[in-house]
C-alpha cells in the first residue's frame, strides 16, 4: 500500500443518486428561483405600466427617449455571445484549451458591450434635454415608468456584470495552467447561468421595449 | 478476527498543506476555531438550533409585554408606539428567526442521517446560510438601538406604514433595519434549500430510492422547493421597498403613482407559502414520531408524501385570501376561496393517516408521542378556523380581530411549535447521546398545552364580540377584560413552560448525570438509529445499501433480506472535506455591507433631506465579501481522510 498521505489529495468526481453533478443541479435549482426574481420584476413593470401609461398620452410618451435602434444592437450582442459560450463549453470538453480561452474571451467582450450600453442608455435616459427620465420623474411629472424599468433592467444588467466577472475568473484561471477537461462541469454550470441570463433579455426586450412601439 | 480488523486502521492523515494558498484549519481544530469554521451539518444543526432557542425566549419575551399591557382596558404598560414595535418584532422574530431556522436545524442535523449521507451536498455553503441567518438576526434586533427604535409596521410590512412621512419619528431607521435583515435572512433561506434539494436529489445511499424517503425528508424537499420558489417574490418585493426608502422611487408611493396595494400581493404571494413552509416540517416530524411510539408502520406513506407535495403546490395559489377585504372583485375572490377551502382536502388526508397510524398500535405516551398528539389536536383546531376563514363574507367578518390572532397561533403554536418541540424530544438524545429526564418532559408539555390553550382559546370569544388585534389597548365596557385575563394568565404559563423546555434541552448537552441513549432509545424506525449517539463525525464508517422504507425497524426485526448491507471498505478510506473560514468571512462582508448601506446617507435632522451618501462602508464590505468568494473558489473543499474501525459509526 503506498503512502496513505498521496491519498487526501486524491479526488475522484463521487458518485451521485442521479448521476448528474451535484453542481449542475443547485445551478437548475438556482435558475428556477431566478426565474421567479425576474418575473416578480416583469409583472411589476406590466401592472405598473398598465396602471400608468405612457403611451398615447401626449405628455409622458416614453419613446421620445427610447432609442430602439441602439437597444436593438445591444440585444443582438448579447444574444451572439451566447454563441460563444456555448463553443467555450464545447471546447473545454474535448480539451481544446486554446479555443476555450477565445471563446471564453469573446463571451466576455460582448456581454461587456452590451454592459457598456446599458451605461451609455442609463446615462442618456437621465440626461436627455427635456425628458428626463429619473428613478422617480418622467419629463418632471412624478412617475413610475423609471422605477420598474430601471430596477428591472437594472437588475438583468447585474446579472450579466456577475456572469462577465465569472468568466473573467475562467479566463484568468485558463493562464493558471491548471485548467483541464476536469473544469467542463463548472464551466457548463457558468454557461447555464449566461444562457439564462440571455434568455431573460428575449423577454425583457419585448415587454419593456418593443411593447411601447406596438400598443 | 481482529487482525482483520486492524487492516483498515490506517494512520489518520493531516490536512495535506503544500497544496493551500491560505492558512486552514486542520483536522483535529477544536474549541472555537473549530465552531466558527465547521463544515459539519450536525454542528450547524445545533448552532441553528440553539440560536433559534434564545430568539424564542426574545420573541417569547416580546409576547409577555404585549400580553401585560392588554391585562386591562386603557393600561399604560407600553404606549402605543412600542406596542406597534412589539408585536411586529415578535411577529418577525417568531417566523423568521424562531420557526424557519427551528426546521432549518432539523433539516440539517436529521435529513443526511435520514438518507444515507455523510454531509450535504455543498458543506461550506451550508455554513453560510447559517452566518447569513445569524447576521440577519443581529441586524433586525440592532433596530431597538438607533433612531425611532425598531420597525413599527408589522411583520407583513404594508405600504404606506413604511413610507417615513406618516412614521412617528423623524428619520425612522426600523423599517430599514427591517428590509435589510429580511434579505439577509432570505440569502440564508435560499442558499440553505438549494443545498438541502441537492442535497436529497443526488447524495443518497445506494438503494435509497424516493419512495423509501422518511417523510420529515420529504417535507425537507417540499419546503426547500417552496422557499426557493416563494422567497424571490418578498426579496423583489423588499429591493423595491429599498429603492423607494432609499433612492425615492415611486412602487408603493400613492402620492406619484404607485400603489400599495401591489405590496399586498407581493408580500403575500411570498407569505402564504410561507405558512406551509413553517408547518410541513412540523408535519415531517409528527410523521416521524407517531409510528415509532405506536409501533406500527407509518399508514398511507404514499398519500402523505402525495398531499404534501399537493399543499406545497396549491400553497401558491392561494395568497389573496390574505386580503378578500381589499376588494380584488367577485371572481378573483371566489376563485382564491375555493382554492383555500380545496387546500383543506390534503390537509385532512394527513391527520386521518395519522390517525390511521395510531389505530391498533401499542401506543406509548412519552414525551414526543405527547407533543405530537399535541400538535394534532391543536393544529385542528386552527384548521377548522382556517376553513371558516376561507369563507370570503365570514372572513370579512373576522378580519383584523382577535379571532384572527387565534388562529394562526393555534397553527403556528399548537401547530408548528409543538411539532419541533416534538422533535427536540425525539432527535436530541441523537444530539447529546444522553436520555432526557421524562418527568420534567412531561411537566414541560402539561404547561405548555394548558398555558396554550387558556391563552388562545379565549381569543376566539374575544374576537367574536369585536376586539380589534393590533391595538394598544381598549376601553372600559366592551367585555373585553376577563377574556384578556385569563389570556394573560395562560400565556405566563405557556413562557414558563417554554422557559422550562428550552433549559432541559440546552443542560442535557452538559447534564453528565443522565442516562447514556444509546443507538435507538425510542425503537425507531429510520437511519439515523442505526448510528451511535452522538453521531461520528463521518456519520456512516461505510455507506449503506437500504433494502427498505423503515430500515433500522428492519434490521432489528425484519427478515433477513430486508436487513441493510454495507458496502465493502474503501482503501482510501472516508473522505472528509476540510473545515473553512470563507464562509465566515463572507458572510462578515455581507453583514459589514448592509450595516454600511443602513447608515450611508447622512439626512437633515429637520427635514429628512439625504444630505450626503458616503458608501466607503458599503463597499469595503462588498470587497471582504467577494474576497471571500474568490478565497473560496481557489481552496476548494479540501479535505482528509478517516479510516474509522468497521463497527464505529
Amino acid at each position: 500500500m503506498s503512502d496513505p498521505a498521496t491519498h487526501a489529495i486524491e479526488h475522484h468526481e463521487p458518485v451521485t443518486s442521479t448521476g448528474i453533478p451535484s453542481k449542475k443541479i443547485l445551478m437548475w435549482a438556482f435558475l428556477g428561483s431566478d426565474c421567479m426574481f425576474f418575473g416578480t420584476l416583469i409583472s411589476t413593470h406590466l401592472i405598473y405600466r398598465k396602471i400608468s401609461a405612457t403611451v398615447g398620452s401626449t405628455t409622458v410618451d416614453i419613446r421620445n427617449i427610447f432609442d430602439i435602434e441602439l437597444t436593438s444592437f445591444s440585444t443582438f450582442i448579447l444574444l451572439a455571445s451566447s454563441l460563444f459560450m456555448a463553443l467555450a463549453v464545447s471546447a473545454i470538453h474535448k480539451g481544446n484549451l486554446k479555443s476555450t480561452r477565445w471563446m471564453l474571451l469573446g463571451t466576455i467582450i460582448f456581454g461587456s458591450i452590451f454592459l457598456a450600453c446599458q451605461v451609455y442608455e442609463f446615462t442618456h435616459f437621465v440626461t436627455h434635454e427635456g425628458h428626463e427620465l429619473t428613478l422617480s420623474h418622467y419629463q418632471d411629472q412624478d412617475h413610475v415608468f423609471g422605477s420598474t424599468f430601471y430596477v428591472l433592467t437594472g437588475t438583468h444588467g447585474t446579472h450579466v456584470a456577475i456572469g462577465v466577472f465569472w468568466l473573467l475568473g475562467w479566463l484568468v484561471y485558463s493562464f493558471t495552467g491548471k485548467m483541464s477537461t476536469a473544469d467542463a462541469m463548472d464551466i457548463e454550470c457558468c454557461g447555464l447561468y449566461w444562457h439564462f441570463v440571455d434568455i431573460v433579455w428575449i423577454i425583457i426586450f419585448p415587454v419593456v421595449y418593443l411593447m411601447e412601439y406596438a400598443f | 478476527m481482529a487482525t482483520e480488523s486492524v487492516k483498515y486502521v490506517a494512520p489518520e492523515t493531516e490536512t495535506q498543506l503544500q497544496n493551500q494558498v491560505f492558512p486552514r484549519p486542520g483536522q483535529h481544530t477544536t474549541g472555537i476555531i473549530d465552531w466558527l469554521t465547521t463544515i459539519d451539518h450536525k454542528k450547524i444543526g445545533l448552532m441553528y438550533g440553539l440560536a433559534a432557542l434564545f430568539f424564542l425566549l426574545v420573541g417569547g419575551l416580546e409576547a409577555l409585554l404585549i400580553r401585560s399591557q392588554l391585562w386591562t382596558h386603557n393600561l399604560d404598560v407600553l404606549n402605543n408606539r412600542q406596542y406597534n414595535q412589539m408585536f411586529t418584532m415578535h411577529g418577525t422574530t417568531m417566523v423568521f428567526l424562531v420557526i424557519m431556522p427551528l426546521s432549518a436545524a432539523f433539516f440539517n442535523f436529521v435529513m443526511p442521517l435520514q438518507i444515507g449521507a455523510r454531509d450535504v451536498a455543498f458543506p461550506r455553503m451550508n455554513t453560510l446560510s447559517l452566518w447569513c441567518f445569524i447576521a440577519g438576526g443581529i441586524t433586525l434586533n440592532l433596530s431597538w438601538f438607533f433612531t425611532g427604535g425598531s420597525p413599527a409596521i408589522g411583520w407583513f410590512g404594508y405600504a404606506p406604514l413604511t413610507d417615513n412621512r406618516f412614521a412617528e419619528v423623524m428619520n425612522d431607521m426600523g423599517p430599514d433595519f427591517w428590509v435589510f435583515s429580511l434579505q439577509i435572512l432570505g440569502i440564508a433561506s435560499l442558499l440553505a434549500s438549494f443545498n438541502f434539494i441537492t442535497t436529497i436529489i443526488n447524495m443518497r445511499a445506494p438503494g435509497m430510492t424516493m419512495m423509501r424517503l422518511p417523510v420529515f425528508t420529504w417535507m425537507t424537499l417540499v419546503v426547500s422547493f417552496l422557499i426557493i420558489l416563494a422567497f424571490p417574490a418578498i426579496t423583489i418585493a423588499l429591493a423595491e421597498l429599498m429603492f423607494d426608502r432609499t433612492y425615492g422611487t415611486n412602487f408603493y408611493d400613492f402620492l406619484e403613482g404607485g400603489k400599495p396595494h401591489l405590496w399586498q400581493h407581493l408580500f403575500w404571494i411570498f407569505g402564504h407559502p410561507e405558512v406551509y413552509i413553517l408547518i410541513l416540517p412540523a408535519m415531517g416530524i409528527v410523521s416521524e414520531v407517531i409510528p415509532t411510539f405506536s409501533r406500527k408502520p407509518l399508514f398511507g406513506y404514499g398519500l402523505i408524501v402525495f398531499s404534501g407535495i399537493i399543499i406545497g403546490f396549491m400553497g401558491f395559489a392561494v395568497w389573496s385570501h390574505h386580503m378578500f377585504t381589499t376588494g380584488m372583485g367577485i371572481v378573483a375572490t371566489s376563485a382564491f376561496s375555493i382554492l383555500t377551502m380545496l387546500i383543506a382536502i390534503p390537509t385532512g388526508v394527513k391527520i386521518f393517516n395519522w390517525i390511521g397510524t395510531m389505530w391498533g398500535g401499542r401506543i406509548r405516551f412519552e414525551t414526543p408521542m405527547l407533543f405530537a398528539l399535541g400538535f394534532i389536536t391543536m393544529f385542528m383546531i386552527g384548521g377548522f378556523t382556517g376553513i371558516m376563514h376561507s369563507s370570503v363574507p365570514i372572513d370579512a367578518q373576522h378580519q383584523d380581530s382577535y379571532f384572527v390572532v387565534a388562529h394562526f397561533h393555534y397553527v403556528l403554536i399548537g401547530g408548528a411549535l409543538f411539532g419541533l418541540f416534538s422533535g427536540f424530544y425525539f432527535w436530541l438524545p441523537k444530539m447529546t447521546g444522553r436520555l432526557m429526564n421524562e418527568k420534567i418532559g412531561k411537566v414541560v408539555f402539561t404547561l405548555m398545552f394548558i398555558g396554550f390553550n387558556v391563552t388562545f382559546f379565549p381569543m376566539h370569544y374575544l374576537g367574536m364580540i369585536g376586539q380589534p388585534r393590533r391595538t394598544h389597548t381598549y376601553n372600559l365596557g366592551h367585555g373585553f377584560e376577563a377574556w384578556n385575563q385569563i389570556a394573560t394568565v395562560g400565556a405566563f404559563i405557556l413562557g414558563i413552560g417554554i422557559a422550562i423546555g428550552v433549559y432541559q434541552f440546552v443542560s442535557s448537552f452538559f447534564d453528565k448525570k443522565l442516562k447514556p441513549a444509546g443507538k435507538n432509545p425510542w425503537d425507531a424506525r429510520t437511519l439515523e438509529w442505526t448510528l451511535s449517539s452522538p453521531v461520528k463525525e463521518y456519520n456512516f464508517a461505510r455507506m449503506p445499501i437500504i433494502k427498505s422504507r423503515d430500515q433500522a425497524w428492519e434490521n432489528n426485526y425484519g427478515p433477513k433480506e430486508k436487513h441493510s448491507e454495507k458496502e465493502p471498505v474503501d482503501d482510501h478510506g472516508v473522505h472528509m472535506p476540510d473545515r473553512s473560514w470563507c464562509p465566515l468571512v463572507t458572510g462578515a462582508g455581507l453583514l459589514t455591507l448592509i450595516l454600511g448601506m443602513l447608515f450611508h446617507a447622512t439626512k437633515d435632522l429637520e427635514t429628512g433631506v439625504v444630505l450626503e451618501r458616503d458608501y466607503m462602508i458599503p463597499i469595503i464590505g462588498g470587497i471582504v465579501f467577494v474576497i471571500g468568494i474568490i478565497m473560496w473558489a481557489i481552496e476548494g473543499p479540501g479535505g482528509y481522510h478517516l479510516f474509522p474501525k468497521e463497527d464505529e459509526e
